[in-house]
C-alpha cells in the first residue's frame, strides 16, 4: 500500500544534542583518507576562521540520519525498511560543523510521491547549534521499491 | 570562509584538478565504524550477494564523502562549500582483492551564480569501473 500522504509536512521532536568532538571529525577524516588539516589541527582550522576543528562536509549525515529514525521507524507511516534504497542526498550549510557543537535536529517529511510503484520518501533535517542557530540542512531521499507479487 | 581561489580568476569551464580515490574492503569496514552505518552489504560477501547485488558495494555517502574532496581540496577552505548534493546511480563494487575498486572524480565550473556572494556552482562527475555512480552531483562554493 503506498505511503499515506497526510504525512507530508509532519514534524518529529528535536533530539537530544549530539556534541561534536574532535577525535570523532579525525576519526572520520582518516576513515575517507582526507589529511585536509583543518579536520584535525586546532591551529590550522583557526587560520582559516573557524573557531575549533571543523568536520568534512558529510560527515552531519550520520547525525541526520540516526534522527531520521523517527521517521523510518514511526509505525503508524509504516515504511517498509528492508525495500528502500538511498536515493539522494543534499546539504544546504549556514555554517561548517565545528567540534564542541551541541547540535540538535528536527526532522520533517517534506514529501511523498509514487512512483512506478516505488514510494519516493524525503526526509529533511534542520540541524541547530546550542545558540538555535541554524548549521545544516539535510535533505535524504529514501525509496522503498515496490513489493513483489506475492 | 578563506577560500583561496578567487571568483575573479574562475570562469564558466575551469576545471579543478582532478583526483582518484582507491577503494579497498578494508576501506569501508573503516567508514562503516567512522559513520556508524553497519549494513551488511558493505562487507558482507554473502549477504550482499543475497540480496541480488553482484558483491559488496561501497556505501553512498562513503562516495560522495570522496567526491567533494576535490572541491574542497581546490578551494582552500572545506566551509567554502555552502551547498552539495547527489544522487545515488549506480553501485560502487568493491572486490575482495588486491585492487579493489577506484573512484575517479572530475569538476568543473557550471556557472557563476552571484557576483556578490561570489558563489560559483560545480558540477561534478564520479566514474567507477567506466560508470557513472553518481548523478545530479553538485556544489555551490563560495570563492574568494
Amino acid at each position: 500500500m503506498p505511503l499515506d500522504q497526510s504525512f507530508v509536512g509532519r514534524t518529529y521532536p528535536a533530539t537530544d544534542p549530539y556534541e561534536v568532538g574532535r577525535e570523532k571529525i579525525r576519526e572520520f577524516a582518516e576513515a575517507i583518507g582526507d589529511a585536509n588539516p583543518a579536520y584535525t589541527d586546532p591551529e590550522a582550522a583557526r587560520a582559516l576562521g573557524h573557531r575549533d576543528v571543523i568536520a568534512p562536509p558529510t560527515f552531519v549525515f550520520a547525525i541526520t540520519y540516526k534522527a531520521a529514525g523517527q521517521v523510518i521507524e514511526d509505525p503508524q507511516l509504516g515504511l517498509d525498511y528492508s525495500r528502500v534504497v538511498h536515493g539522494d542526498q543534499k546539504f544546504a550549510y549556514s555554517r561548517p560543523v565545528c567540534a564542541g557543537d551541541r547540535l540538535t535536529v528536527v526532522s520533517t517529511i517534506e514529501s511523498i510521491k509514487s512512483l512506478a510503484g516505488n514510494d519516493v520518501l524525503t526526509i529533511r533535517g534542520d540541524v541547530h547549534d546550542e545558540h538555535g542557530e541554524h548549521v545544516v540542512t539535510a535533505e535524504t531521499k529514501l525509496v522503498a521499491r515496490a513489493a513483489e507479487e506475492a | 570562509m578563506a577560500a583561496t581561489i578567487a571568483y575573479a580568476d574562475v570562469e564558466v569551464g575551469t576545471e579543478l584538478p582532478a583526483q582518484t580515490f582507491p577503494v579497498a574492503r578494508e576501506t569501508l569496514v573503516r567508514y562503516a565504524g567512522a559513520s556508524g552505518d553497519f549494513n551488511p552489504i558493505h562487507w558482507n560477501e554473502k549477504f550482499a550477494k543475497e540480496v541480488g547485488l553482484p558483491d559488496v558495494i561501497a556505501h553512498g555517502m562513503f562516495t560522495m564523502a570522496e567526491a567533494i574532496r576535490v572541491v574542497t581540496d581546490w578551494a582552500g577552505d572545506p566551509a567554502a562549500v555552502v551547498d552539495y548534493g547527489v544522487r545515488f546511480t549506480k553501485p560502487v563494487v568493491v572486490p575482495n582483492d588486491d585492487k579493489g575498486a577506484l573512484l575517479e572524480v572530475s569538476a568543473k565550473v557550471a556557472a557563476k551564480l552571484d557576483d556578490e556572494a561570489r558563489t560559483v556552482r560545480v558540477d561534478l562527475v564520479v566514474r567507477c569501473a567506466d560508470q557513472k555512480v553518481l548523478g545530479m552531483s553538485r556544489a555551490v562554493v563560495k570563492l574568494a
